[in-house]
């Protein structure tokens, strides 16, 4: 045991004070110390992605991070995704395509998808299918997470101008805007998975 | 499992780092943390001092200085993937570091990271090989520069002192005009590679009158296929002098372990040369095995 060191660590916009020997790395701080067990650990030396976090914009695996070099950077988890009890597209394209089934790799693949998108909404087929490789996942065989992560693109790249002159009322509620899944499982499935 | 207990140092200048690594015992430097880290969290090295370099001022730049690319030694990989000068000036560093890891290792790994820890299948440290790099080191008596060949001095061991620390990498630039080709063979795209092969060549007047080829992952550091070089220097390209030349690599004392025996990189090597040599005299453009994914 070392001595602990008092840290803030600031996640989707909330300041957490911990108090961490510098051993601890970022995941187990982010799930023990914050509280926040959506951030998952499958292997602990940096192969599978499912500790995947965004960390100043870029996706990082948090296992491979101490706490204390997180301390003053900005850090986005799965719990941050969704917004206002809304779910982010990426979550809304992975429950229509069927992109999870036990769920343990799907923190990590949002993240990482989210970063991918915001920092490169036009990223192509190729690249795109290259940056999803960085994550495992034993359930789905992946052309799922591949499908769902392609929708949420095509949905949240800007309309161009022609089309958003036909468009007519605001866009449907989050439940309608499932794409040829059949009714979602739960009644109020954004109820479910809305933050804190 | 969890990494070992350790005392954190957090310096903020490359004097401070030093100054840190003359007092301390049994310390490690920690850059991007990408490999570093898995070995703490599997207990395979058991420091008493983590010294971690993250927060040190003037150490991440890519710069180009009297015909040598400069590149910090904490530069993140994915700014060197991004830069266009690294893209215009040295088309080697820039094809290779796409098979470094993923995008998301990238994002935190860094080159000076890197080239100190001297995995053999590290893709920097065959380009640096293959450039004949020079790598700066500061130490307490100052600062001194290493040429690549003289760098590595085992397995997984730089030729630096414990009290010293690489702060740079100078890389000497091929004319503009000049071929690189980077090719590396692995079980699944972003898995270590088994074997890599290197390819620069100047031809001028349809003959080859420079030429470097470097093989990784065949031995603890890379290996200038020199004889190759020599055989080819001269010639005109074509694929029955570059599969002629290519049969020294044959040769190369390989490692085996469980994901390939010496034979197999053995025929790796001599396979990957060729094509690296192909891809890079432009000779490979429809070949089959030549295709992004």
């Amino acid at each position: 045991m070392t001595a602990k060191t008092e840290i803030t660590l600031t996640i989707n916009g909330r300041e957490h004070r911990i108090s961490v020997e510098p051993r601890k790395t970022l995941v187990d701080a982010i799930r023990d110390d914050c509280g926040l067990t959506g951030t998952h650990i499958g292997c602990e030396h940096g192969v599978c992605g499912a500790c995947t976090v965004i960390i100043d914009g870029e996706a990082v695996r948090s296992c491979l991070m101490f706490a204390v070099q997180a301390q003053g950077k900005p850090i986005r988890t799965i719990e941050g995704l969704g917004q206002n009890g809304t779910l982010h597209p990426l979550q809304r394209a992975f429950m229509a395509h069927h992109a999870l089934q036990c769920g343990f790799c799907t923190p990590g693949f949002l993240m990482l998808a989210a970063a991918t998108l915001e920092r490169d909404p036009g990223i192509g087929e190729d690249e795109l299918l290259d940056v999803l490789s960085s994550n495992l996942c034993r359930c789905t065989g992946y052309s799922t997470i591949v499908k769902a992560v392609r929708a949420a693109q095509a949905e949240l790249r800007p309309a161009p101008v022609a089309e958003v002159a036909k468009a007519g009322p605001e866009p449907a509620p989050a439940r309608e805007a499932f794409s040829g899944a059949g009714e979602p499982m739960l009644e109020q499935p954004e109820q479910a998975l809305v933050a804190e | 499992m969890k990494p070992p207990p350790f005392q954190y140092h957090d310096p903020k200048t490359v004097a401070e780092a030093v100054s840190l690594l003359g007092t301390l015992e049994n310390a490690k430097l920690l850059a991007g943390g990408q490999s570093l880290m898995p070995m703490l969290n599997m207990r395979f090295v058991l420091p008493d001092h983590v010294i971690d370099l993250n927060r040190v001022e003037g150490l991440a730049y890519i710069r180009e200085t009297a015909g040598a690319l400069e590149i910090g030694a904490m530069t993140r990989q994915r700014d060197v993937e991004f830069s266009e000068l690294v893209k215009q000036k040295c088309p080697l560093l820039h094809q290779a570091v796409m098979h470094i890891g993923h995008r998301q290792t990238r994002n935190r790994g860094t080159i000076g990271g890197s080239l100190c820890h001297l995995d053999p299948s590290a893709e920097l440290v065959s380009v640096a090989a293959a450039h004949d790099a020079t790598v700066a080191v500061e130490g307490p008596n100052g600062r001194r520069e290493i040429a690549f060949k003289d760098f590595p001095a085992g397995y997984l061991t730089p030729a630096i002192e414990l009290n010293e620390m690489v702060t740079a990498v100078r890389i000497p630039l091929w004319p503009p005009g000049h071929r690189a080709a980077f090719i590396e063979f692995s079980r699944r795209h972003g898995d270590f590679a088994i074997v890599s092969a290197a390819a620069l060549l100047m031809i001028d007047g349809g003959r080859i009158t420079r030429a470097s080829l470097t093989l990784g992952g065949v031995a603890v550091a890379p290996v200038r296929a020199d004889a190759v070089e020599r055989a080819i220097i001269g010639q005109p390209p074509s694929s029955e002098l570059f599969r002629t030349a290519c049969e020294w690599c044959r040769s190369v004392d390989a490692m085996a372990d469980i994901h390939a025996s010496a034979d197999y990189r053995q025929h790796l090597a001599v396979v990957l040369a060729r094509r690296a040599l192909e891809k890079a005299a432009g000779l490979a453009d429809n070949a089959p095995w030549n295709r992004t994914h």
